[in-house]
């Protein structure tokens, strides 16, 4: 079920998650569906990692220890390095608060918990081929 | 004197006709005297010069006292004639006895006549009395003549003298009468005239015989008089006879009755008292004498005193009426009133005040009569102690008084008020005695009432402090529960996403299985994997319902109110629920009766509900059909949206229940149908934010009937 050709650069997907199951499923699912995964399991990695290798698009756990996923919105979207780079935020927290912290921290969509892996993918591929950003939708698979 | 025949003549004449001369010469004289005293001096004169007398004397006496009225004498001296003066009281003297008699008496010279000495009538005197023509008794004098020889023309000379006297005096007698009567006719005169009342006298005619000047003044005019007062004179005339022409006056002759006439001088009315009797007249006949007497001043006097008297009477019917009403407001006052004089004594006292201060009757034992006396001391006492200390016109005190009846002691309160005469002496003294048992016993009510009420003050006091502490408690309470809520909201959210995390993971994890990702699986592990998948997910749908509770609870639900086509979303509705119902094969109805299709509400609650509404009819309904009708209520602007089911239904004692938390009519349903039992406790709750509700109608085993009834128009909140 490849999408690009094997000359294609594949696409750079940074997953942010501090729960190893959810990270690791979307990681092995996205791979599965043709991207490169880099992982991260709190905001301080998640953006080390978005400077070291500049992803194409961020998918950004909001509860996370260390530095939490608004906070590292922040900074990403204060870095001139990586302040263009999608940031898709995923939460459990499905209370309205959250998409609109999510929203002023930078986040450019945001996708509820539980969230099948293909849903993440259909997310991932309108929002790299320029479709326009899902901030408003708090829907996930209900 | 006149003479109309000459005194004398010719000596030719003869002796016979000398005689005849003289005596006619005499009788001359005589003739013309009017005057007594005259005829005696010319009678003494005519003897001493012709009927040849010495001596002659002439005494008159006077009838009535019979002493001597005049002495005329010729030749006799004085003191003899004084001599005559004396002898005649003397009535055995010969002048006297002369006198007396009807002959001339001689005294003789020296003579004595029965013994008297007729000594100063020396010579030869011939008494010769004065006859009177017809009376014998009354001697008018006595003609004395010497000497005796003369006596013919003496006796002649006597008795005309005597003729002469007799007829001056009667003459002169009648005169004095008329004089007198005239004076007495005066005298009466000025006495009616005299009087104030007019009088008058009226023949049987009505002809007035003779009037007063009061009389005049009313009845009679002069010339030149007003024409007012003829007038009013003529009137008076007329009326003055009719009234006495009408008057019946009766036998005794005398009758009064009243007569209003007019004042000719001052042209007022005039009432007069008219006073008739009849006398007899001699010459008259029956006439009238009338006295009126003015009674105009009377009458106003009378009348003023009349109306006076019946003022009075009003003025004493007043009082008397002003003094019933006094008595009755006396009486009618509770407090006992006593009305004394300066010195102590009861004047006046009403029926309260009578109770304490007069015995009853059937007082066996004397103690209310001991209980009066004490009362009366003890109120003598109060008013002397106004009069000694009171210099005001009021005085208050208390008086301990005893009860007559009941014997039981009566503090009172009096009230004393001075009652002053216009010249500021007391005249009475008003007391008013109030009872103070009453007072006193409410002073101890309420002390004890005030007692009761500072201790109640001090419960309120002490409940109050203890409401303090406990609403204090309470907002603490209030206040824990609060943040127990907000706790309890964050800790569903909290678990919300706990729960989230793992089955994100367990739906990922089996949808990537389902899909393949680790190679194809066999049918049973595919069927397996699909029940897997089936269980999150519905794990999934109650950790959603929990979490909208607890959003709507922590007021975090948002509510976006716009506007939306209604058909449209029925159809979505059954488009979303065609699934359920082809598994199921139910038939599924719907009816629009909408005049405006236009909704404005929260579109996705509306959806909520009714889809929740939908899926419970099909989860509840084994066979037959669900109808979904939307109508409007134009009256209220409220919109219906029924879901009708032909399901098993639900008793009327479950109605409630089926609405609460975590509830389905019966336990064994959750197990039968499924379902956390929240569905219907999120509808109401979102009904609610809609401003609406949800209402139910059911049968058991005939079907249910849920409707949502939301404003056409929602507001804003």
């Amino acid at each position: 079920m490849t999408m690009y050709s094997e000359t294609t650069r594949k696409a750079v997907v940074l997953v942010v998650d501090d729960f190893a199951d959810n990270r690791e499923m979307y990681s092995e699912y996205l791979a599965f569906s043709g991207y490169d995964v880099i992982e991260a399991t709190n905001g301080k990695e998640a953006i080390d990692a978005a400077q070291e290798r500049l992803p194409d698009i961020i998918i950004m756990d909001l509860s996370l220890p260390v530095m939490d996923g608004w906070e590292a919105t922040r900074r990403l979207k204060a870095d001139e390095r990586t302040r263009r780079i999608p940031v898709v935020a995923l939460t459990g927290h499905a209370l309205a608060g959250h998409s609109k912290g999510a929203r002023e921290a930078g986040c450019d969509s945001f996708l509820a918990k539980p969230c099948l892996p293909d849903q993440l993918v259909a997310e991932i591929r309108r929002m790299l081929e320029g479709g326009k950003a899902n901030i408003t939708k708090t829907k996930g698979a209900r | 004197m006149p003479a109309l025949v000459p005194t004398s003549r010719s000596g030719t004449e003869s002796p016979r006709e000398a005689v005849a001369s003289a005596r006619l010469a005499f009788a001359e004289i005589l003739l013309f005297s009017e005057d007594p005293v005259e005829c005696a001096r010319a009678a003494v004169d005519w003897l001493a010069e012709r009927g040849g007398a010495r001596k002659a004397i002439c005494a008159l006496i006077d009838a009535q006292s019979g002493t001597v009225q005049h002495v005329s004498a010729s030749g006799v001296a004085d003191g003899q004639i004084e001599t005559l003066q004396l002898a005649l009281e003397d009535p055995q003297h010969p002048l006297v006895f002369a006198l007396a008699g009807r002959e001339p008496v001689t005294l003789a010279k020296n003579g004595r006549r029965n013994g008297h000495s007729v000594d100063p009538w020396r010579g030869d005197f011939l008494a010769i009395p004065l006859p009177l023509s017809e009376k014998r008794e009354a001697r008018q004098g006595l003609l004395l003549v010497s000497p005796s020889r003369c006596e013919p023309e003496a006796k002649w000379a006597a008795e005309l003298l005597g003729q002469k006297i007799a007829r001056l005096r009667a003459t002169a007698a009648v005169v004095e009468g008329e004089h007198r009567l005239q004076r007495e006719r005066e005298l009466l005169l000025n006495i009616i005239n005299a009087s104030p009342d007019p009088i008058l006298l009226t023949d049987p005619e009505g002809r007035m015989i003779i009037s007063n000047a009061r009389a005049d003044a009313l009845f009679s005019t002069k010339e030149g008089e007003s024409e007012g007062r003829h007038r009013a004179v003529t009137l008076n005339n007329m009326l003055f006879s009719a009234a006495l022409s009408q008057q019946a006056i009766d036998e005794s002759g005398a009758a009064r009755r009243e007569l209003l006439l007019v004042s000719p001088s001052e042209g007022s009315d005039l009432l007069f008292e008219l006073l008739s009797s009849v006398v007899q007249h001699p010459r008259e006949g029956t006439c009238v004498v009338s006295i009126l007497r003015n009674v105009t001043d009377l009458r106003a006097a009378t009348e003023q005193i009349e109306e006076n008297y019946r003022r009075l009477k009003v003025a004493e019917a007043d009082v008397r009426a002003e003094r019933d009403r006094l008595d009755l407001i006396i009486d009618s006052v509770a407090d006992p009133i006593l009305v004394t004089d300066p010195s102590g004594k009861i004047l006046l006292m009403n029926s309260p005040a009578e109770r304490l201060f007069t015995a009853p009757e059937s007082d066996e034992t004397k103690e209310a009569e001991r209980a009066v006396r004490s009362n009366d001391a003890h109120f003598s006492s109060f008013v002397s102690n106004l009069f000694l200390t009171g210099s005001g016109l009021r005085w208050r005190g208390e008086i301990s008084l005893f009860d007559p009846a009941t014997l039981q002691p009566l503090p009172v309160e009096a009230v004393a008020g001075k009652v002053l005469s216009e010249h500021g002496e007391v005249t009475a003294v008003v007391t008013i005695l109030h009872d103070r048992t009453e007072a006193i016993e409410k002073a101890r009510l309420y002390e004890q009432l005030k007692a009761a009420s500072e201790q109640l003050e001090e419960k309120v006091r002490e409940a109050t402090a203890e409401l303090v502490r406990r609403n204090e408690l309470l907002q603490r309470q209030h206040l824990e529960l609060e943040q127990a809520s907000q706790l309890k909201s964050q800790f569903l959210a909290n678990m919300s996403h706990e729960f989230r995390t793992p089955l994100n993971a367990i739906l990922g994890y089996t949808s990537m299985l389902l899909q393949g990702v680790s190679g194809e699986m066999s049918g049973p592990q595919k069927n397996k994997m699909l029940r897997v998948d089936s269980n999150a997910r519905h794990l999934l749908s109650i950790i959603n319902d929990i979490l909208d509770i607890s959003r709507i609870e922590a007021g975090k639900m948002p509510l976006h109110l716009e506007e939306f086509e209604m058909p449209a979303l029925i159809s979505e509705l059954l488009a979303e629920v065609e699934p359920l119902t082809q598994k199921s094969r139910l038939q599924t109805v719907t009816e629009v009766h909408l005049p405006v299709s236009a909704v404005y509400s929260d579109r996705q609650k509306v959806k909520q509900i009714v889809l929740n509404l939908l899926t419970n009819a099909i989860k509840f309904t084994p066979q037959g059909q669900v109808k979904v009708t939307v109508g409007a209520d134009e009256e209220r602007r409220e919109l219906r949206i029924s879901v009708q089911d032909t399901g098993i239904g639900i008793a009327p004692h479950d109605y409630e229940k089926v609405f609460e938390d975590f509830r389905q009519a019966d336990n064994s349903v959750t197990r039968e149908y499924g379902g956390a039992g929240l569905g219907l406790a999120i509808c109401r709750r979102l009904a609610k934010m809609l401003e609406g509700r949800i209402e139910l109608q059911s049968q058991v085993g005939a079907g249910s009937t849920f409707t949502l009834v939301i404003p056409r128009r929602g507001k804003r909140r």
